[in-house]
């Protein structure tokens, strides 16, 4: 028998039993239409966490203050205001850093005749905007000397603008940020929402001078205390090595000895969304084990179909033996026929499991990602499942003597 | 279970000519029908020798002997078995499909062969379209589609009425006209009339070989011995 014939003898007798056979194949569809799903939304998830990573920059470090234990007691970031300006002006001398960023945030009331908005300000420096990612719309960033002035001006975020401002351009009015009157001179591009699903567009910035002694000083913070410090290493390679010499640096200047926990954490940005791509994995994987458990089930499946159907054809079987068919005939054309049923549950698996990521990734907003690999394999496995689980049951019919099988009633 | 060993057949020593009609007949038990799978090589002796076209067939294994019966032998069985799925002309031409022929060739082979039983109408038609003695004419054509030397039918005629029995056995002449060998076992003795020699068993022996009875007494066998079965004791 040719190939050819096997497949049409193969096909013929699973179209003569199609509901039986389309039950059959359920498993494997179910499986690969699971793990094709899985992984495609595993990759989307993925590219997502890669979108966002490279959207607040991989050589970021973050600098707050507090320290992460103290005497046994977990205590929260920033629960001690360790961080000052002369700090973040002392870390742009550390080999390696291009740019350094010192913030304060609280909120605030923004008012504007009879506009009111609740918002928070950020105390900021000239170099935030380069290391945060943020561009301007309108206007101009702060100079150098507003800064050390405390120069009573502010740049709104686009929320804001759009909130104050209604279809009027900000720029050179003047609002009261908690009774104290401000002049706009920009407006930032809006950004969008965070990773978190914040709305990042709704603060207004300040020099970082003001913000300490006007906004917020004596209430939320001391004058001279910053929350947090962005620096930005030159590239991501020098990352780590920039982040040691902070360390080293910062607890040089809070004269911490040796053996004494720092006052501070410095924190990887990317580091962060790296562990949670690193969770997206691990579920992913995890998830993709379950949906290969239904895959098994469905070999399973085939196997007892397939043994059902050698003792239903017993008959046939010897018939075909009388007429010249070898053993290895008959084993080939139940392997051929548990193969069939099983890729047949393959293709329409990934047909499926391509409709499902695609309904996920639409409503998800992720990128669609349906890597050949996972096609590949899928169709690979179902074949594997096949052929295994179509073994056993061919092998009997191959060893099946014809004599009895042409008694078989 | 012990080492008791049945011998189905024992003593048994014939030689079958080509060309020869013979019938095989005895009671249920008697050996008769493992006489029938021995010659079928559907079955190897235990012990003893069976040539078939002078070829010591005892020592084939089980791909040789399966190319034995596809090319060398037809079955024709007392229930017609036919594939019930496929027609009239797949299942005539399943056994060229193990032969490995080309698919145009096994087509027009098969057409052949269903019109040589005058069944050239009905190819298409599945076997439970068909009526008793249709189906046998199929399994006949399938028999004989891959130019066998020898058939061997086991009760052709018993699932049949008599008429449609008769025409079989009709068919069954004219092959063995053309020189084609064919042994069959049946019961009644109307049957193996139509045989030139009837082989008795009985309790695992022969008990007679009666050469030149029946109505085909006159045909002579042909010239070259060709098949010998020996049984062992």
């Amino acid at each position: 028998m040719t190939p050819a014939d096997l497949l049409f003898s193969a096909l013929q007798s699973l179209r003569s039993n199609t509901m039986r056979s389309v039950l059959t194949a359920l498993g494997i569809i179910i499986g690969v239409g699971a793990v094709i799903t899985i992984v495609a939304i595993g990759a989307g998830a993925q590219a997502n966490i890669e979108k966002v990573i490279e959207q607040i920059g991989s050589n970021m470090l973050t600098i707050s203050p507090g320290q992460a234990r103290d005497g046994g007691a977990q205590q929260g970031a920033a629960s001690r205001p360790t961080l000052t300006a002369e700090d973040a002006d002392a870390l742009k001398t550390v080999p390696g850093v291009s740019a350094v960023a010192p913030e304060v945030r609280g909120p605030v009331q923004v008012i504007l005749g009879n506009q009111n908005w609740r918002t928070n300000v950020v105390g900021i420096t000239e170099d935030f905007f380069t290391v945060r990612n943020w561009k301007l719309n309108k206007g101009r960033n702060f100079e150098d000397w507003e800064i050390d002035a405390g120069e009573k001006i502010v740049i709104l975020g686009s929320t804001v603008a759009e909130k104050v401002f209604p279809g009027s351009d900000p720029i050179n009015q003047i609002i009261r940020i908690d009774r104290v009157p401000f002049t706009v001179i920009g407006v930032t591009a809006a950004k969008g929402q965070s990773s978190f699903g914040q709305n990042q567009d709704d603060i207004i910035f300040v020099p970082l001078k003001t913000a300490q002694q006007r906004i917020l000083g004596g209430r939320l913070i001391k004058p001279d205390s910053v929350q947090q410090i962005a620096v930005l290493a030159r590239t991501a390679k020098e990352v780590d090595v920039v982040e040691r010499d902070l360390a080293e640096l910062l607890r040089d200047r809070h004269a911490i000895v040796p053996g004494r926990a720092d006052d501070f954490q410095i924190r990887n940005t990317s580091e962060i969304f790296q562990a949670r791509a690193g969770a997206t994995e691990v579920m992913t994987l995890l998830l993709t084990a379950i949906a290969s458990v239904s895959l098994l089930v469905g070999g399973i499946g085939i196997m007892n179909i397939m043994l059902v159907s050698v003792t239903e054809r017993t008959r046939e079987i010897g018939v075909r033996m009388a007429i010249g068919a070898s053993r290895t005939d008959v084993m080939m054309q139940f392997l051929i026929e548990a193969l069939a049923l099983s890729m047949i549950g393959g293709i329409i698996g990934i047909i499926l499991g391509m409709i499902c990521s695609q309904l996920t990734a639409h409503f998800a907003g992720w990128p669609l990602r349906i890597e050949m690999t996972s096609i590949l394999l899928a169709v690979g496995f179902s074949a594997a499942v096949g052929i295994f689980f179509g073994y056993y049951p061919a092998r009997k019919a191959a060893r099946l003597d014809p004599i009895e099988a042409l008694r078989y009633a | 279970m012990g080492t008791n060993v049945v011998n189905a057949l024992a003593g048994v020593s014939v030689r079958i000519e080509p060309g020869e009609f013979v019938a095989v007949m005895g009671p249920s038990g008697s050996g008769k029908t493992t006489f029938m799978n021995l010659l079928g090589c559907l079955d190897r002796p235990s012990a003893g020798k069976y040539l078939f076209e002078g070829h010591e067939v005892s020592a084939y294994d089980h791909t040789e002997l399966a190319r034995l019966r596809n090319q060398k032998i037809g079955f024709v069985f007392q229930n017609f078995n036919l594939l019930p799925r496929i027609t009239a002309l797949d299942n005539v031409a399943l056994p060229l499909a193990y032969g490995k022929f080309a698919r145009g060739e096994r087509r027009q082979r098969a057409e052949v062969a269903l019109r040589e039983v005058g069944l050239g109408d009905r190819m298409d038609h599945r076997p439970v379209q068909l009526s008793g003695g249709q189906q046998q004419r199929v399994a006949i054509a399938r028999a004989i589609v891959g130019s066998p030397s020898l058939i061997l039918a086991d009760e052709p005629t018993g699932a049949l009425d008599t008429k449609t029995g008769v025409e079989i056995m009709g068919i069954l002449q004219s092959l063995n006209d053309r020189g084609i060998t064919i042994v069959l076992v049946t019961h009644e003795p109307d049957i193996a009339e139509h045989a030139s020699r009837v082989l008795s068993f009985r309790d695992g022996r022969m008990i007679r070989d009666e050469k030149g009875v029946g109505r085909r007494a006159g045909a002579p066998p042909a010239s070259q011995p060709h098949l010998v079965a020996v049984a062992g004791h």
